[in-house]
């Protein structure tokens, strides 16, 4: 049985295209600074430090981890890195919550990054296979044909993914942090925008960003002593699946399935849409919000993009998705992951300011990254599970 | 005056990165590549789900077991679903827009990535049926290269039913 376990303190950074004004350590230190502020304790403090990043690719800085333990207060402690492509921000904070769900830490500071500015990710995606013609062409040339798989498959109009891409930028107004605050965002503005990967437009991806996101995890005494109320972890789970096998759904895949399955049994839930107040999910592309929709129980197959267009998933819906303004508006890929987790931890500690969800009492925080075979999810509430 | 009051200070400087890497093909898949040298596509069954597997890697990674039976599947095929690539970017060999799709062979169970040319980009569609475009037999080499790309048959689209389970 696990111990219990909240997150007392949660830091980001302002994210950017460039935060020319600090290297990657003074990235991190600011989104760890921030976080152990909000938890009312030191360096000191903290027994453990848990770091996750994308590819070492990306910024061409192999194991970074091994120069950042100085910035992170680590020297002397136990550090540990955690990899799972664009997920890795939600695996990383479900790491740093099994070491003091094991009972093995009382306090742990967990820390995601990326800082694009200094990096080269459509490169980087983009390396010819040996042996195979050089198709590949970064993440979106990858998820556009599982995107038009899943437009055909549920006959949903083009209008929803530019809606997601106009709500996710509406709701990045109210959020201080995100990258992309685009005043005059329209669904005009969006459906011109230009066709990067057919069917994927310009305004319906993400940005490139520099960011750090951080979160101090600890155990019940300390969550009962947190300065701010705390958000309890009810659930945690992760699954993966090879990226290629004979008869793969890589549309809505079993692992995601399986792992949020894992996540509502923890946490009591039968009826995700009426018990899960709001949700933080991994949407790089736009199309990923009603798809996700469907792989985490809350429509029925084919059903997800309804809930686009109805406006549930909408800042003033039943179930808000993103409003934050999500991956669409943030993406130092690396954190993007912890983001959502963090956020969806605000929420519950009603500390979400002018995004902030009314009556926010459970909230979902999700992440998946490489060829969608890699999964993390937590389930986070106002209460003690 | 000092010097650092008029010098700008330096954020950023480029360092270059080089990775040189040997990339083992393993046996299943090397006699797949030699035989592409023939203008032969090389797949082999799962033994557990029946499932055939192009290009082959030795195993199925769904059942977890070895696949030795070869079975030879066609050049050509049934487009599942595709991408119009119209991004630039650093390095880039081919140019914009192109089409870059999964094309489920005749015979085989999972989808290849391939070229899709000689016909427009938004001509090509799901369904669409398309053909291998070899290299002359003297430019092959042990590469999915030696396919230069497909091009449509001109054959009747393939029934939806009959792919959707293949993105």
């Amino acid at each position: 049985m696990a111990e219990t376990c909240a997150v007392v303190g949660i830091g980001q950074t302002k994210y950017s295209a460039t935060r020319g004004d600090v290297s990657i350590p003074g990235l991190l230190r600011e989104a760890a600074s921030r976080a152990l502020e909000d938890a009312g304790c030191g360096w000191t403090d903290i027994d453990a430090v848990v770091i996750g990043k994308a590819p070492d690719m990306f910024e061409g800085v192999v194991m970074p981890e091994l120069y950042l333990a100085d910035a992170l207060g680590a020297v002397g402690k136990p550090m540990m890195r955690v990899h799972t492509a664009g997920s890795v921000g939600g695996s990383t904070a479900l790491v740093a919550a099994s070491l003091v769900q094991a009972g093995i830490h009382r306090r742990v500071l967990t820390v995601a990054f990326e800082k694009q500015s200094e990096s080269e990710a459509m490169w980087a995606l983009s390396r010819p296979l040996p042996f195979a013609p050089p198709t590949l062409a970064g993440a979106g040339g990858y998820f556009a044909p599982l995107i038009r798989a899943y437009i055909r498959r549920s006959n949903a109009p083009d209008h929803v993914g530019i809606m997601v891409g106009v709500k996710d930028r509406e709701n990045a107004l109210r959020n201080p942090y995100a990258h992309l605050h685009i005043e005059d965002i329209s669904f005009e503005m969006v459906a011109e925008s230009a066709m990067l990967w057919d069917p994927i437009r310009y305004l319906e991806t993400c940005p490139s960003s520099d960011g750090a996101c951080a979160m101090v995890v600890a155990d019940e005494a300390a969550g009962d002593r947190s300065p701010h109320p705390p958000a309890w972890i009810h659930g945690t789970a992760m699954r993966s699946e090879p990226t290629m096998f004979a008869g793969r759904d890589a549309v809505n895949p079993r692992a995601g399935r399986d792992c949020v399955a894992d996540l509502y049994r923890q946490g009591g839930i039968t009826d995700p849409r009426r018990q899960i107040d709001m949700a933080e999910i991994y949407v790089p592309f736009s199309w990923y919000e009603p798809m996700w929709m469907e792989n985490l129980g809350f429509a029925a197959d084919g059903e997800g993009w309804k809930m686009t267009d109805d406006g549930s998933t909408s800042f003033q819906g039943d179930l808000p998705i993103n409003p934050s303004g999500g991956v669409l508006s943030s993406n130092p890929i690396g954190a993007s992951g912890m983001i959502r987790f963090a956020e969806a931890a605000l929420q519950v500690r009603g500390q979400a300011g002018e995004h902030q969800v009314d009556g926010a009492r459970l909230a979902l925080g999700h992440a998946y990254g490489g060829g969608s075979q890699f999964f993390a999810m937590w389930l986070v509430g106002a209460e003690k599970p | 005056m000092s010097d650092t009051d008029t010098v700008e200070p330096v954020r950023s400087i480029r360092a270059p990165a080089r990775l040189e890497y040997r990339f083992t093909a393993g046996a299943a898949q090397s006699r797949f590549l030699r035989h592409l040298v023939e203008g032969k596509i090389l797949a082999q069954r799962c033994p557990q789900c029946g499932k055939v597997y192009v290009s082959p890697r030795g195993a199925c990674a769904a059942d977890g077991v070895a696949t030795r039976e070869e079975v030879e599947v066609a050049d050509r095929g049934t487009v599942t679903t595709f991408c119009v690539v119209n991004v630039k970017f650093a390095q880039q060999v081919l140019t914009i827009p192109y089409v870059s799709a999964t094309i489920l062979l005749d015979g085989a169970d999972i989808g290849l990535m391939h070229l899709i040319q000689e016909v427009e980009a938004d001509q090509v569609h799901m369904g669409m049926r398309v053909e291998a475009v070899w290299s002359p037999p003297e430019e092959r080499g042990p590469t999915l290269e030696s396919i230069r790309y497909f091009r449509p048959t001109g054959e009747p689209d393939a029934a939806y039913e009959s792919y959707r389970e293949y993105v």
